[in-house]
């Protein structure tokens, strides 16, 4: 091609440059505000759907208020469970290559890809299972009901049972109980505050720990005095993440807690039995309430964001 | 005086076989090799960060292969400097000294005699975030010579500076050599860092046989 002939292609490409750019931002912002769109509809339909006044009816009865209190009290006791569990073990993670540290790596994400139902189910089978070793001793001496199964003099599957050890050893029940509610929760939460944690300590200069160790700390002082106080953020951010997981665990805690008004009822089960019942204005308020109590625990999580980039 | 007999570390899949070398008291040692050829290596298993396999550490003359790194009176400055982000200048003075339950005025005129000598007074209330290259160097030496360690371990430290506050640094380092007392083992690229500094120039490399020793690559003037 001729030097007139590239110049007027050059000013062809330079015409059409504006053209494309618009196509390429039209077709990206097509494809992304599909999701942003199904976002405002389903609140936009939420909020079409009941009005204040309903809202604050709803909010004024009684079960729903102490649903509200045991939401508040189990999801931060889960968090607070999960980032006390998460620290420690995000730490061992991210500084240490052990026998088996793959495995555990896999192993606590277990809970974030099962499916909930399986997780709850899983849990009430560990706290009503004998255990496999005691029931092997234990059925020695059982005897056998006609479904084949063995008995001890109670009557009771033979074999050490956790529930009933809890309840008999140290006065705690669990199953179909809120502190049921607390570990269905902290089961999925604690997986999430792990990974947080993990992210944490691998953006924290371990040269610093070594340093510290060379300056007279044990590995236990140089955690406690170097890493951990720069940890700071990812411990909030982990507890605000296992809080908000919390909050919206539901079929875990079906299954091993039930859903008993006045007892082990939390918001996500609220709106379960509201619909159950055909109280629709009420599932939504209790819906709209949840959705509030996520948008100040996302905004919380941004302005923490905020502060870790800069 | 620091002494190395025969010592074997491992890093990865790497491995350092029959290490020796001896400098004495009061000297300052810079040690040169290739990237990659293990001089990190070699100072962790020193300081006792890195598990010797085989072989002694001795300082001042006494075995320290075993003990904990707290516990074998080295300083050590790694390339990065790795300050606490979450403590003041001050607090970086005070570290060693707290874990050794100093007394609250033993303390504070350590840490004034530490300021003066790296002419960092001003710096004392301040966070590391924020500082430059050189104060943050001055910052780490008083970190690592705030407990009077027997030998101190530089890895590269100076290598990131820029050349004006490089000499400065030379010249820094060099008077406190003198000053203190303290045994430097100095790891560097640089050969004029060598040339100025060094009293002893060692050099990690490979022999013909494909082992990796130190070599005395001779004594500065």
């Amino acid at each position: 091609m001729s030097a007139s002939g590239d110049q007027q292609q050059a000013v062809l490409n330079g015409r059409r440059g504006p053209l494309r750019d618009a196509v390429f931002f039209l077709v990206m912002g097509g494809l992304s505000s599909c999701f942003v769109l199904l976002i405002v509809l389903l609140l936009a339909a939420d909020l079409s759907f009941t009005s204040p006044r309903a809202f604050a009816a709803a909010l004024q009865k009684p079960e729903i208020q102490a649903a509200f209190r045991l939401t508040m009290l189990t999801c931060t006791l889960a968090a607070v469970l999960s980032v006390w569990v998460a620290t420690p073990l995000g730490y061992l993670l991210s500084r240490f290559r052990f026998p088996g540290s793959r495995i555990v790596d896999v192993l606590v994400d277990i809970p974030i890809v099962l499916p909930p139902l399986v997780l709850g189910l899983s849990l009430l089978i560990l706290f009503h299972q004998p255990f496999p070793l005691t029931r092997w001793f234990a059925e020695s001496g059982a005897d056998t009901v006609a479904d084949g199964s063995k008995v001890d003099a109670t009557g009771r599957p033979a074999g050490w049972i956790l529930e009933n050890w809890l309840e008999e050893s140290a006065g705690i029940p669990v199953t179909y109980r809120w502190p049921a509610v607390v570990l269905a929760q902290f089961a999925v939460s604690c997986a999430f505050a792990v990974r947080t944690m993990r992210v944490t300590f691998d953006q924290i200069n371990p040269r610093a720990e070594d340093v510290a160790r060379t300056l007279g700390c044990t590995r236990g002082q140089a955690f406690l005095q170097v890493a951990l106080p720069q940890a700071w953020r990812g411990i909030l951010t982990a507890g605000t993440i296992s809080w908000a997981r919390a909050l919206g665990e539901f079929g875990p805690i079906l299954v091993f807690a039930g859903a008993t008004r006045f007892r082990t009822e939390v918001l996500s089960t609220s709106v379960f039995l509201e619909l159950s019942v055909g109280q629709l204005d009420a599932a939504v308020a209790v819906s709209l309430m949840m959705v509030l109590m996520a948008v100040a625990v996302l905004l919380f999580l941004r302005w923490l964001g905020a502060g870790m980039s800069t | 005086m620091i002494e190395l007999a025969d010592v074997s570390v491992r890093s990865g899949d790497y491995l350092l076989e029959g290490i020796s070398f001896q400098v004495q008291a009061g000297a300052y040692a810079v040690l040169m090799g290739r990237t990659g050829i293990g001089k990190t290596t070699l100072l962790e298993a020193i300081c006792g960060l890195r598990r010797v396999l085989r072989g002694q550490v001795l300082v001042g003359g006494v075995n320290v292969t075993g003990w904990s790194p707290g516990d074998r009176r080295i300083g050590y400055m790694p390339q990065d400097l790795a300050l606490f982000p979450t403590m003041t200048v001050r607090q970086h003075l005070e570290f060693a000294q707290r874990l050794q339950r100093a007394s609250q005025p033993a303390m504070a005129a350590r840490v004034r005699e530490l300021a003066d000598l790296l002419e960092i007074d001003h710096l004392l209330p301040r966070g590391v975030r924020g500082l430059s290259g050189g104060e943050a160097q001055r910052v780490a030496l008083g970190r690592a010579l705030a407990a009077r360690p027997a030998l101190l371990l530089l890895d590269e430290t100076i290598s990131a500076l820029d050349a004006e506050t490089r000499r400065s640094a030379r010249q820094m380092l060099k008077n406190l050599n003198r000053q203190t007392g303290v045994t430097v083992l100095h790891v560097t690229h640089d050969k004029e860092d060598a040339e100025q500094l060094s009293d002893v120039c060692l050099q990690l490399a490979r022999t013909g046989t494909g082992r990796v020793q130190v070599s005395c690559a001779g004594a500065a003037t």
